[in-house]
């Protein structure tokens, strides 16, 4: 996202500053206000001949934008070496925002297997424990529920741990923990306890890892009261959630996901946080909304393209906030679209699309005119072959035919 | 029913673990070298008479306070254990307990107080034994059984009652209830519904401790943690991945099992391959003992060593404490299972009326210093419970805000501003 601001130059003034930096030191931030002044800045819309029917008010085509894929730095004016910043994969990103709220606050610490000397199985605590030593940097025992409890026990007693789930399935294991004592215990003990954990991990479908390692546990988690969750998809607003998440006084549970660690991207220098409450917008539009978080991200600005070519004009919205959803981003896109597709990588039943679908039909009924369209998982456990593991999560092409049917 | 194990075995058996006998010792303990310790005094009553139950699993455990006495001094000084002041503090502690779980049985069956009631009458010893050794700042994590736990780590009586009856005035705002006592103040961190997952809290907060000391470098940080469960919860795997990782790290915390034979009508025997949970803490390096939990001068013995040993950052203990409790497992239990031979013998060992004799027969209390104390209780306690009555229900505004600590967890509306700005969330009429 950041690569497509840089190549436009210093339109808006935001644009000097990170595209999402929603300032926690604010108030209260009305998202639309930043959104309005990005949009001159930088997007641009294929316009065809006679088929999309553009808001008379709306922007004039600046650039053709080739690649509506946001995170591919190849937007034409860009140039390295005179841009501020610097690159990062995704992992690494993870890594920074860690690694700095870590020596800004002595209290965080980090806990969970193979955190320590190995680095981290994805390598995001990697060289953290030689930096800041054993203790603070913990390898942990194979034993999720209890070492989440340990530390919620040490967040009630004053730390801020960052706990890792090796996976996010292994979460599971620590469901007892984090239902019971990390949603709840600041309830119930009426409000003397503070649980600042913040819960992460790589999830998803992956290349092959079979179904135990393919889990998508937002599903699980989301009904449990007192705790939040993100959903992080980009490096740079990966390093934000997971600063933010540090910074909360509440449980984080911050979703990551297997195959986007390597993803590059140039982040600012100086510090910056993205809110925990509040969706992205990803690329502004008219026809429809459609609604997406961690991967299928990227699946959605592929279709994007696709769609983009024969004419339409998605709106993409990555929602970040799997728990609370930022029902004010999403409801002005529906009430401008006035069509809505959700596509996730969650299971179809009590996934994530599901609650979304409840939540708008209450919300925004009267702005809608097509039923809201979901496009989840299959509920089938992720097969270990590769095409039946590939059609299990949703593909670009079914995003475009799901376009075209809501279009209609 | 039979088990594998039976009184006859035992006493013929050799401990098969290092061990030292105690019996001629100056205190009732010996802490030689971090290896399993049976804790023993000469056998005054066999426990055959229960065969049929096959309850006694170890030889010669039930001995009175005045026998300890009497052995000491057989000696040339007599040593008593504890002074006066200590003796009626420890009374009057564990008279507490007792009177308050008496009237929260008539509480709740005058309909004042409802769900799921666990009483502590008979372990009190445990409760004040520990728990009198520890300082404000050290932590104390219990289970359901926790009103005793959290009397006697300071909380008010008031509280407690007002937090039993749902009153706003409750210690934790009538938002926790019998199973969820917490006190910051007191360091009290719960009160738990579910067996075992208190340990792994517990845990924590030793592990809070070490951080502080060797992270922060606050150097004099030598908070001491104390889990209190159940012979029930050392079968669960979070009691033995937290033994693990506490004598991994050596955090600064003491495991205390109050091992009242039964988990609501389970009897430990049934459940449990080798009853003996002392031995448990050896396998994973760090001391076990079994000690006496009807008296509580032995326990406070025990107590004392294992709480200077995680103080000295020596790592954790493991104790047992075989005690007895006197009422079903809960308020709804009707207690069928359990024999009366049992339940009368354990009356008999009741820890109030033992420390009672010691102290009279020892000179340190006379009977009316007791009676003075009992009375004082009895005033505190109905204090406590007038003050519950009288205390206001919590009203609907209560309701959304203690969910997060930060409330703009709630989200953004649809207005754009975060929900809890909104007035009906701090009225509680808004629909989360």
């Amino acid at each position: 996202m950041a690569a497509i601001f840089q190549g436009v130059g210093a339109a808006a003034p935001l644009s000097s500053s990170p595209s999402n930096s929603f300032d926690s030191n604010k108030s209260v931030f009305s998202p639309r206000r930043s959104f309005s002044v990005r949009k001159r800045a930088s997007f641009a819309v294929v316009r065809s001949d006679g088929i999309v029917n553009l808001n008379p008010k709306g922007r004039s085509a600046q650039r053709l934008i080739s690649n509506a894929v946001a995170t591919k730095a190849d937007s034409p004016a860009a140039s390295s070496s005179s841009k501020p910043g610097h690159e990062l994969l995704l992992f690494e990103a993870l890594q920074e925002g860690l690694e700095e709220e870590m020596e800004r606050d002595p209290r965080v610490c980090v806990m969970g297997e193979d955190v320590g000397h190995y680095g981290g199985s994805y390598k995001v605590t990697k060289g953290l424990a030689k930096r800041f030593g054993d203790l603070r940097v913990l390898d942990t025992p194979i034993a999720e529920n209890s070492f989440t409890g340990m530390g919620i026990g040490a967040a009630m007693t004053g730390l801020r741990p960052v706990i890792e789930g090796m996976n996010m399935g292994f979460l599971l294991l620590a469901f007892n923990q984090i239902s019971n004592n990390c949603g709840m215990l600041h309830y119930t003990s009426g409000g003397q306890f503070t649980i600042p954990v913040v819960i992460r991990g790589p999830g998803g479908v992956g290349r092959q890892l079979g179904a135990e390692h393919s889990q998508r546990l937002e599903s699980y988690f989301q009904s449990i009261p007192g705790i939040q969750m993100v959903a992080c998809s980009t490096p740079y607003n990966a390093k934000g959630l997971m600063k933010a998440a540090i910074r909360s006084e509440n449980p984080v549970i911050l979703f990551e996901h297997v195959l986007l660690y390597n993803l590059k991207e140039r982040l600012p220098d100086e510090d910056y946080i993205c809110n925990l409450e509040e969706a992205e917008m990803v690329r502004p539009g008219e026809h429809v909304t459609i609604l997406t978080y961690s991967r299928m991200r990227y699946h959605v600005m592929q279709a994007a393209k696709t769609l983009v070519n024969k004419g339409y004009d998605p709106e993409v919205i990555d929602i970040r906030s799997l728990k609370p959803f930022d029902l004010h981003t999403i409801g002005n896109s529906v009430k401008k679209t006035h069509r809505v597709l959700i596509v996730e990588e969650c299971m179809r039943t009590g996934g994530i699309g599901a609650s979304l679908t409840a939540a708008i039909t209450e919300n925004f009924n009267d702005y809608l005119d097509a039923p809201i369209m979901c496009l989840s998982s299959q509920d089938v456990p992720t097969p270990y072959a590769g095409t039946l593991e590939e059609v299990t999560v949703v593909q670009p092409a079914q995003i475009v035919t799901a376009v075209e049917q809501i279009c209609q | 029913m039979s088990t594998a194990f039976s009184a006859a075995n035992f006493s013929t058996q050799s401990f098969p673990l290092n061990h030292t006998s105690t019996t001629t010792h100056d205190s009732p303990l010996v802490f030689a070298k971090p290896t399993s310790q049976f804790l023993r005094s000469t056998p005054k009553l066999r426990l055959s008479s229960f065969s049929k139950l096959n309850l006694s699993r170890r030889s010669g455990t039930v001995v009175a306070v005045s026998d300890v006495v009497k052995q000491k001094k057989s000696k040339s000084t007599p040593t008593l254990l504890i002074t006066k002041e200590e003796g009626l503090e420890l009374y009057e502690d564990m008279v507490l307990g007792r009177a308050f779980e008496d009237m929260c049985a008539q509480m709740y069956y005058r309909g004042k107080m409802f769900g799921f009631v666990h009483l502590y009458n008979g372990q009190e010893a445990v409760s004040t034994g520990f728990i009198k050794l520890l300082k404000q700042q050290d932590s104390v994590v219990s289970t359901y059984r926790d009103h005793v736990h959290a009397l006697s780590k300071g909380v008010p009586a008031r509280a407690v009652m007002s937090e039993l009856f749902g009153k706003t005035t409750g210690c934790c705002r009538g938002q926790g209830g019998s199973m969820h006592m917490f006190s910051r103040e007191h360091n009290l961190l719960g009160g738990f519904a579910f067996i075992g997952e208190g340990i792994p809290i517990a845990t924590g907060a030793a592990f809070t401790s070490k951080y502080k000391r060797e992270v922060l470098k606050e150097a004099d940080c030598d908070h001491v943690t104390l889990a209190f469960f159940g012979d029930g919860t050392c079968n669960n795997g979070q009691f033995f991945e937290c033994l693990n990782m506490a004598s991994l790290w050596k955090l600064p915390i003491v495991f205390v099992v109050e091992n009242n034979l039964w988990a609501i009508g389970m009897s430990h025997l049934r459940a449990t391959s080798d009853p003996q949970i002392y031995k448990k803490g050896p396998a994973f390096g760090m001391p076990g003992i079994h000690v006496d939990g009807m008296d509580v001068l032995k326990v406070r013995e025990v107590a004392k060593e294992a709480i200077g040993r995680a103080r000295r950052g020596e790592g954790p203990t493991l104790v047992e404490c075989e005690t007895y409790r006197f009422r079903g497992h809960s308020l709804a239990d009707p207690d069928e299972l359990r024999d009366p031979a049992e339940k009368a013998h354990y009356a008999a060992r009741d820890p109030i009326t033992a420390l009672k004799k010691y102290l009279t027969e020892n000179n340190l209390a006379s009977e009316s210093e007791l009676k003075a104390i009992d009375k004082k209780i009895d005033e505190v306690v109905e204090d406590a419970v007038e003050f519950a009555d009288e205390s206001p229900v919590p009203p609907r505004s209560q309701l959304l805000e203690n969910v997060f600590a930060d409330p703009k967890g709630f989200g953004i509306g649809s207005d754009g501003r975060y929900r809890c700005e909104d007035p009906k969330f701090t009225q509680g009429t808004a629909h989360v």
